[in-house]
């Protein structure tokens, strides 16, 4: 029996309670027009999309800022630039790509268009609070940038006291920007989790959640957990520097090392809440590129909350050699290879999903695949750094940056870009070049592995990480990572240009090109403002068995009305709760949303 | 839900169990514990003196430019080319410790070099294998199995019990330095290093003995810093108000770099870098360098210490040091204390009196001593034989001259 969602205005029944078929509404990029409606729209697909903007131009800046830094270490002995630069430069790097693209990437960008469609809900549960939040990131990312003409920052991204109370640069408008982006981010945490529970359909129980979902609820809890801390202590760090109150400054009688306990019980969360929405993307394209259901859906769904827990108890590992406590060393040391578990029973299970399947090598699987290989990397080399002994000499090397930069680029800004790439067509309604977006991907794989692979010997033959001047046996090892990072910048560089040319010349995107399974794909392309012209019908999640694909990237599904939702095992209704997702969002819609006159027809036009 | 939870069950017994396995077979470090290496240095220490001092001291007086102390052996060690060469991964190991930690890197890197291969064959496989071409399907297969769930969990959870019991076991012997070791205290600032020796002697480079267990004793002047020496595999952040330690246990002299890896401004990476060393005319003629590590060959650490004692310390007063060196450079046998005319004029009571020379009459002062020491021959006292006194110019520093001025000044 097909179960009908009920997260919607439910705009035309007939007597029956049945909808009337098909309407043509508006898509949300159609339905009003002007600036304003821009700014101030509640819809969560524009405020994503205005998140996108921002973060794919903050991305250019963090990059330019990257290849400046690897321009200037093609020579030994000061490139191109003086000290003082060099260390602003990478602290903008840091400071950029971290807390304004990796961070918002997939949640609030992607996961804000796509993750209420992929519920059957018309909205968040907050939409003016999302909002809120997309004007928080804007007046902290402003902060942020705007060291840049007050001089640049250059405490590193870490801001580690007692560096940071003494330096002469702008440090008081950079914790600002990331105390308002922290708040950004927590109230997008808050929203999506109260989303996740309160708006999921009738019918669709904690395991019909598409991995995706699972991945930003994990997400959620990390964000409202850890980022007060965060918050706090950049505070903290400000009123120490005008104010000399002596909780961070030595001569105070304050302890440097506190503060980077607080940054760290924050920031080692963060690596999750940049890596844990990837692996939810990466989950959903492999399930749909091999026609697959994920193998071990709920080894890999309890994974992403496992990691999420765990994820706040390893933060010292970070300090090992920062003069806390042997106890404390072995303890975190301990503590950080049970990260290391649930990691690994994620990248098993995904490749065990492509047993048997029917791989389609399609631009965003190339991206899910490069992930597999570079988070394998990035994984394997975590263990190096957990080891105490072996930590000791890797740490605060060229080793550290490689291995981070395969965690949070190699992986999360590689399935960000594989995402991109998969829900491109359905919320911009236009298909983008597929040749050179396989091009691109490949691109992106070996200029990365180029940048960084050099880096892990580098570091383990002893380079120190924020160096201006390096000795002239690095010289090979730094010139093969400026060639790589060239060729990584200049793949995502025209990435940029091809995705937003198809806005103007792609192909019409068709409802669902790729065949995907969960409810995102059953909207309309691009949705309407509120998602849905009619209730979605559910589906067993990541089953592909009766869908076709009529033509080349045009899936549909050969009886949907007979379609049977099988009954999960356990608890699957336990959670529903039917009438909420009603009610609320109703009180919060935006008056812009007014049924309009269909000005077209709708999608599924090729 | 019941087979996750037997998953999880049988998650939690295999790590307990091997957890008490891996106790049982090795025992509990215990920090206090001597580690190993502990007792081989007061074996090595016996012999050094057999071998004679390898470099030999400085070098017949540099002709350095007019005024430039010559450089000293122990300064021509230090500023000899950086000699690392290890593996395609590390440079050599230079730390009786640390040899541990490098077999666990190399463990990790074929554990991991095999996941890697063995994962990406498994990908490369399965995307060949089920391509999508023409005719092909996917076909039904289960959608999970305990069995396998669990298997891929506990491999990995064994696999990191032993990585992290072994990781410990060996840095409790990285950071125990044994009861009797040399210190050494380490002041680090914006952007240098000051090493200071037991006896007082201080240098921006360090020295250490070869086979003797070496411990710092840390702290900043300002922000964090980090000691790192790449070959001893040692580092540890340098807090501000606080020591924090570190030691290893040189084999091998040579000279290494020094680190600092905590960033900490403008020159973090020119930590103890020396400033060029120009010409009047403002030509580099002698690069800076950054700090660096020196291991000397048994027997060369006590004479560094000794050698930049006198030329830091010697004497203690400056008068002290004039009156040591007069008797150690040999003036004593040319140049009397009590008036008596050896082959050179006695230094009694001559300090300020009018000298007749061949240029005419000059005043006993600091010119004049100054000049005497460097070019003896340039101004000479009738009656005493031309040439016999040899020039010193380039083998007195500074202070010594000073401390000869000092001493000269109380010959009443």
């Amino acid at each position: 029996m097909a179960t009908q969602a009920t997260g919607n205005p439910q705009p035309r029944q007939d007597k029956y309670g049945r909808y009337e078929g098909p309407v043509n509404e508006p898509d949300f990029l159609k339905v009003s027009k002007g600036l304003r409606s821009w700014l101030l729209t509640l819809d969560h697909k524009r405020i994503g999309m205005m998140y996108l903007y921002g973060i794919l131009g903050s991305l250019l800046v963090g990059g330019a800022f990257a290849l400046l830094v690897r321009m200037h270490l093609w020579t030994p002995g000061g490139g191109i630039v003086q000290q003082d630069t060099y260390n602003k430069f990478f602290t903008l790097h840091g400071g950029v790509m971290i807390f304004l693209v990796i961070i918002p990437g997939i949640p609030a960008a992607l996961g804000n268009i796509i993750m209420p469609i992929q519920l059957g809900a018309p909205d968040v549960a907050f939409p003016r609070l999302n909002l809120a939040s997309f004007y928080l990131w804007v007046s902290g990312a402003a902060l942020l940038v705007g060291a840049v003409p007050f001089g640049g920052l250059d405490t590193g991204w870490t801001l580690y006291t007692p560096y940071s109370l003494e330096s002469k640069t702008p440090v008081l408008v950079a914790t600002m920007g990331v105390f308002l982006l922290g708040f950004s981010s927590i109230f997008t945490g808050l929203n999506f989790i109260t989303t996740i529970h309160k708006f999921r359909p009738q019918g669709m129980g904690w395991f019909q959640l598409p991995l995706n979902v699972w991945a930003i609820y994990a997400t959620g809890i990390m964000q409202v957990l850890a980022t007060p801390v965060l918050g706090i202590t950049v505070l903290l760090l400000s009123v120490e520097r005008f104010a000399h109150i002596g909780i961070f400054d030595p001569t105070l009688g304050g302890d440097p090392v506190l503060f980077q306990h607080f940054f760290w019980f924050y920031s080692h969360p963060a690596v999750y809440i940049m890596i844990i929405p990837g692996m939810g993307v990466i989950s959903e394209l492999i399930s749909t590129f091999s026609r697959k259901p994920l193998f071990g859906y709920r080894f890999v769904a309890y994974s992403s909350i496992s990691l999420a827990l765990l994820s706040f108890l390893v933060w010292g590992h970070h300090m090992f050699v920062s003069g806390q406590s042997r106890l404390a060393n072995m303890v975190f040391s301990a503590l950080t290879f049970t990260v290391g578990i649930p990691s690994a029973v994620k990248v098993f299970n995904w490749v065990a999903t492509l047993y048997k399947g029917d791989i389609r090598l399609k631009t965003p699987m190339i991206y899910a695949l490069s992930f597999l290989l570079l988070f394998t990397i990035g994984g394997l080399t975590g263990l190096f750094l957990g080891i105490l002994a072996v930590d000791v000499h890797l740490h605060d090397t060229y080793f550290v940056v490689a291995h981070f930069h395969y965690v949070m680029m190699g992986s999360t800004l590689v399935a960000f870009l594989g995402a991109l790439h998969y829900w491109w067509p359905k919320f911009t309604g236009r298909m983008y070049n597929e040749q050179l977006g396989k091009i691109c991907a490949v691109g992106v794989f070996f200029g990365f592995n180029l940048t960084f692979l050099p880096q892990f010997v580098m570091g383990s033959k002893g380079m120190p990480r924020r160096y201006w001047d390096y000795d002239p046996q690095y010289t090979i090892y730094h010139q093969l990572s400026t060639i790589g990072a060239f060729v990584l910048g200049i793949s995502i560089f025209i990435s940029v240009i091809y995705l937003m040319a198809s806005l103007k010349n792609g192909k019409r995107a068709p409802q669902n090109p790729w065949g995907a399974s969960s409810l995102e794909w059953q909207a309309p392309t691009p949705p309407p403002l509120y998602n849905f012209e009619k209730p979605p019908v559910l589906h067993e999640i990541y089953n592909y068995d009766d869908m076709i694909e009529v033509e080349p990237d045009r899936w549909v599904r050969q009886a949907p009305d007979t379609a049977e939702v099988s009954e999960a095992p356990g608890d699957a209704h336990a959670h529903a709760k039917p009438d909420v997702a009603t009610a609320e969002p109703a009180a919060a819609l935006p008056s812009e949303g007014k049924p309009v006159t269909p000005t077209e027809p709708p999608e599924d036009k090729s | 839900m019941k087979s996750f939870k037997r998953y999880l069950f049988t998650i939690g017994a295999t790590a307990v169990v091997t957890i008490a396995i891996a106790l049982a077979l090795f025992g509990t470090p215990t920090a206090g514990a001597q580690p190993g290496p502990a007792p081989t240095p007061a074996e090595k220490q016996a012999p050094p003196q057999t071998t004679p001092p390898a470099p030999a001291p400085a070098p017949a007086p540099a002709p350095a430019a007019a005024g430039a102390p010559a450089k000293t052996w122990y300064d021509e060690l230090a500023a000899r080319p950086i000699m690392e060469e290890g593996t395609f991964w590390m440079p050599k190991s230079v730390n009786a410790v640390a040899d541990d930690s490098d077999r666990m890197f190399y463990a990790v890197l074929a554990l991991s070099a095999f996941f890697f291969f063995a994962i990406t064959a498994a990908v490369i496989y399965l995307v060949w294998k089920y391509r999508h071409r023409p005719g092909h399907k996917a076909e039904p297969s289960a959608g999970h199995n305990d069995a396998l769930e669990i298997t891929w969990t506990v491999i990995p959870t064994i696999i990191t019990v032993f990585l992290f019991y072994y990781g410990w076991r060996t840095y409790v012997h990285v950071v125990t330095p044994p009861q009797k070791a040399v210190e050494i205290n380490v002041l680090a600032w914006r952007w240098n290093w000051q090493f200071t020796h037991q006896n007082g002697v201080e240098d921006s480079d360090l020295h250490v003995p070869v086979n003797q267990p070496v411990r710092l004793v840390m702290t900043s002047k300002d922000v964090l810093h980090a000691f790192y020496a790449p070959v001893m595999r040692v580092k540890q952040d340098i807090v501000p108000r606080r020591y924090t330690y570190a030691w290893f246990l040189p084999t091998k002299p040579g000279t290494y770099r020094l680190t600092c890896a905590e960033y900490c401004g403008t020159d973090h990476s020119q930590m103890g870098k020396s400033q060029d060393k120009k010409d009047a005319a403002g030509h580099v003629i002698e690069k800076g360098r950054r700090a660096v590590l020196v291991v000397h060959s048994p027997g060369d650490y006590e004479r560094y210490l000794a050698e930049k004692y006198e030329d830091q310390k010697g004497g203690g007063d400056p008068v002290d040091h004039g009156r040591k060196l007069y008797e150690k450079k040999g003036c004593n046998s040319c140049h009397s204390l009590d008036g008596t005319i050896k082959i050179g004029p006695s230094f009694k009571g001559r300090w300020g009196t009018q000298v007749q020379t061949n240029a005419g009459a000059v005043t006993f002062d600091e010119n004049y001593v100054r000049e005497s020491l460097m070019t003896p021959n340039a101004k000479y006292q009738a009656g005493f034989p031309v040439g016999t006194m040899p020039a010193f110019e380039g083998q007195l520093k500074e202070r010594d001259i000073e401390g000869i001025i000092a001493w000269m000044k109380t010959l009443k």
